[in-house]
């Protein structure tokens, strides 16, 4: 994970050998808490399990696999919701939106392409991903323009939007539900097919830690350039061990989950074979994991080596101070709601492939999640202050609090609301507390 | 217009008016400033002189009249337009982005970019530390948002930031407001060597005694509307603070 934090570090007089280790390799302390309140998370869920019902089943493959790609779509929009947080606005929309693009992508594939292309014509697919990331962004940019030009609260204008795109997705298809897409469409949401395999998934983790290292070659060889401290080696090959080693266990993770037996001989008899003895077919990295991936790497290239993220920062620290320095603080505005909108496109597209099919409750909710998994990974609704990195750890703990509830048996609804409630105030509590503490 | 000044003026802002909800804030001002010059606009507190400046910096943007660069009507929408006219300006609330360290804000609108587009960050920062070591070389907090440094601190990363990009005008609005009198002076020193350098400076100020040392001219407003402007050295300042207090023009410098 690179960490670029833009909260204040002190440098401690008195520091102790963790003090010291923190400080050399440079981890953001606030990320790491989250981290450790993750797998603490984990933990409990899993012991509970295995103390009190007959076996711990959260840290399984099976579990871990299927928890990173519900967290696929609450992930990848939680990255956009930061721009919006850290610019002092909020998007409440984002649930509808997914409801609203998934309706009508679904609508394009199914039912209105279908009589003049044929069924299972290779660009439907193509074209439902294009057109429902097009129709995100373009939502997203109305409402951008009007709190832009309007002066209308952002609050107002989603809260707007919340309930107009839901409406919107029910008159679409008068409430009926459309499935099922199509079949390749139906591969972004996951599952087995839907997944990349063992050889793939090594071959991404391949790819993931010769990144890490090369990054970390390059920030190096620029410090070096401009005469500015260095971190020792050890610390730098103990960042490397770490991120590497977190890559590496995950594809281990995945690639140890293998497809269920009724899939196992779907896949055979398609093959015309019977099923092989002790068969075993790893899942590896499920599609709509590998997008979030990319999203959030993106995001962070985004938010930390460009002007726009720049200006992002600028603008919730200050945002006259922003308009001073020839800042266009409207069409940031524009731009970083239009965003937004394409990234609740891109997580409609996987939360109607993941269902195999398109209704007007998709999404529904998803806004609070969002927002929470942003707030919950630091990201300050004073503004100035997040980073993407925390909010997918933010959407982890979220979407691991609502499967673990399940898992452990108070799968109702009722509780599951009152432990992710719970965890929202205590999460930004802990936050005022660190943030106090460091001044 | 002073006798002592001839030729073209570098800035002239002729006959600025803008209105704010049917008050008068800025009404019918003509000022001007040369090369090497420092002008002092004075006035109370709502006098309009802050908003006479921005005018120029592309803040605001006036209801009637004209500016001049070199003798050349120019239009100034936004304060990029500003910025390509090489106008520089230091508000008075610093116009700093609290949660960004000292090189975000000191290339905010203007940042560094390498080959790829990419920010580049630490070339940013290795420029800052430069001109830091020359304005205040006991600058240290590199590292660190700029909420976490004291007044003259911030007021330094202010004063680098127009002063790095090569500045010809440079509008200051009271610099030395928040400052200690080590820091005062500094500020000070740095007019001067700015002014020797060729730049034009406004300078708005409230203390008699910095316009009576820094300034060569000085504009005062009272109501929105120019007293008159006066050669500094023609006048006492007990005759500037009849025209900011009473709005009276002393005889002499007529």
């Amino acid at each position: 994970m690179t960490d670029k934090s833009h909260s204040p570090q002190t440098a401690a007089t008195s520091e102790g050998a963790f003090g010291r280790f923190m400080r050399a390799t440079e981890i953001d302390p606030r990320l790491l808490g989250m981290v450790g309140a993750l797998l603490l998370i984990w933990l409990i869920f899993h012991l509970y399990g295995a103390i009190l019902l007959d076996g711990g089943t959260f840290l399984t493959p099976r579990n871990l696999w299927n928890l990173s790609v519900q967290t696929a779509s609450i992930g990848i929009m939680a990255t956009g919701m930061v721009l919006v947080i850290i610019t002092r606005n909020i998007d409440l929309s984002v649930g509808s939106i997914v409801g609203v693009v998934g309706m009508y992508a679904g609508l394009l594939q199914v039912e209105w392409l279908p009589p003049f292309m044929g069924l299972g014509n290779p660009w439907l697919w193509i074209i439902a991903v294009v057109f429902g990331i097009a129709l995100g962004t373009l939502i997203g940019a109305l409402h951008g323009s009007l709190i832009a030009f309007l002066n209308i609260p952002s609050f107002i204008v989603t809260l707007g939007g919340l309930l107009v795109w839901r409406g919107v997705a029910f008159l679409a298809s008068d409430g009926r539900t459309i499935s099922p897409v199509d079949p390749t469409f139906a591969l972004i949401g996951g599952g087995p097919y839907g997944s990349i395999g063992s050889t793939g998934s090594w071959i991404v983790c391949a790819l993931a830690c010769v990144g890490v290292i090369w990054m970390m070659i390059r920030g190096r060889a620029s410090r070096k350039l401009h005469g500015f401290a260095l971190r020792p080696m050890w610390a730098e090959y103990t960042m490397g061990a770490i991120n590497c080693g977190v890559i590496l266990i995950a594809t281990l993770v995945v690639n140890s989950y293998g497809w269920p037996k009724g899939i196992l001989k779907d896949y055979y008899a398609t093959l015309g074979q019977e099923v092989p003895e002790g068969a075993f077919i790893a899942h590896g990295f499920a599609i709509p994991v590998l997008i979030l991936a990319a999203v959030t790497i993106a995001m962070t290239i985004l938010m930390t080596q460009t002007r726009f993220g720049r200006y992002v920062f600028a603008i919730g620290g200050n945002p006259e101070a922003a308009t001073l320095s020839g800042i266009n603080t409207r069409a940031m505005t524009v731009k970083i709601f239009a965003l937004m909108g394409g990234l609740a496109g891109i997580a409609a597209v996987i939360a109607s492939a993941r269902l195999n099919s398109a209704t007007n409750a998709l999404g529904d909710l998803d806004e609070l999640l969002v927002i929470a998994a942003a707030v919950v990974g630091g990201t300050s609704l004073a503004g100035g202050v997040g980073t993407v990195s925390g909010a997918i750890i933010g959407a982890l703990i979220l979407v691991s609090l609502q499967t673990g509830m399940v898992l452990i048996g108070f799968g109702d609804g009722s509780y599951r609301k009152i432990v992710i409630g719970v965890a929202l105030v205590l999460a930004v509590y802990l936050d005022i507390v660190y943030r106090k503490r460091i001044k | 217009m002073t006798p002592s000044k001839t030729g073209t003026p570098l800035v002239e802002l002729r006959d600025i008016s803008i209105a704010f909800g049917g008050i008068k804030a800025v009404d019918h001002v003509t000022v001007d400033l040369y090369p090497g010059e420092v002008v002092g606009l004075l006035g109370h507190n709502g006098a309009g002189k802050s908003t006479l400046i921005k005018c120029l910096s592309g803040a605001y943007q006036a209801d009637s009249g004209d500016v001049f660069i070199n003798g050349e009507r120019v239009e100034i929408k936004n304060p990029r337009d500003a910025r390509a006219q090489n106008i520089e300006t230091i508000y008075q609330t610093l116009a700093l982005a609290d949660n960004l360290d000292a090189a975000s804000n000191l290339f905010l609108g203007r940042e560094l970019v390498g080959s790829m587009g990419f920010v580049d960050e630490s070339k940013m920062e290795a420029e800052t530390r430069k001109i830091m070591a020359r304005l205040n070389p006991n600058f240290r907090k590199f590292k660190v948002p700029v909420s976490a440094l004291s007044g003259g601190q911030r007021q330094s990363v202010a004063i680098a930031r127009a002063v790095y990009f090569n500045a010809k005008i440079l509008i200051m609005d009271e610099p030395t407001a928040a400052l200690g009198p080590q820091e005062t002076q500094m500020v000070s020193e740095l007019i001067q060597e700015l002014k020797a350098q060729g730049l034009g400076i406004f300078l708005i100020e409230h203390d008699i005694h910095n316009v009576m040392k820094l300034c060569d001219r000085a504009s005062v407003m009272k109501n929105g509307q120019l007293v008159g402007t006066v050669n500094v050295a023609d006048v006492t300042d007990e005759d500037i603070l009849g025209m900011i207090i009473l709005g009276k023009k002393p005889a002499k410098a007529a």
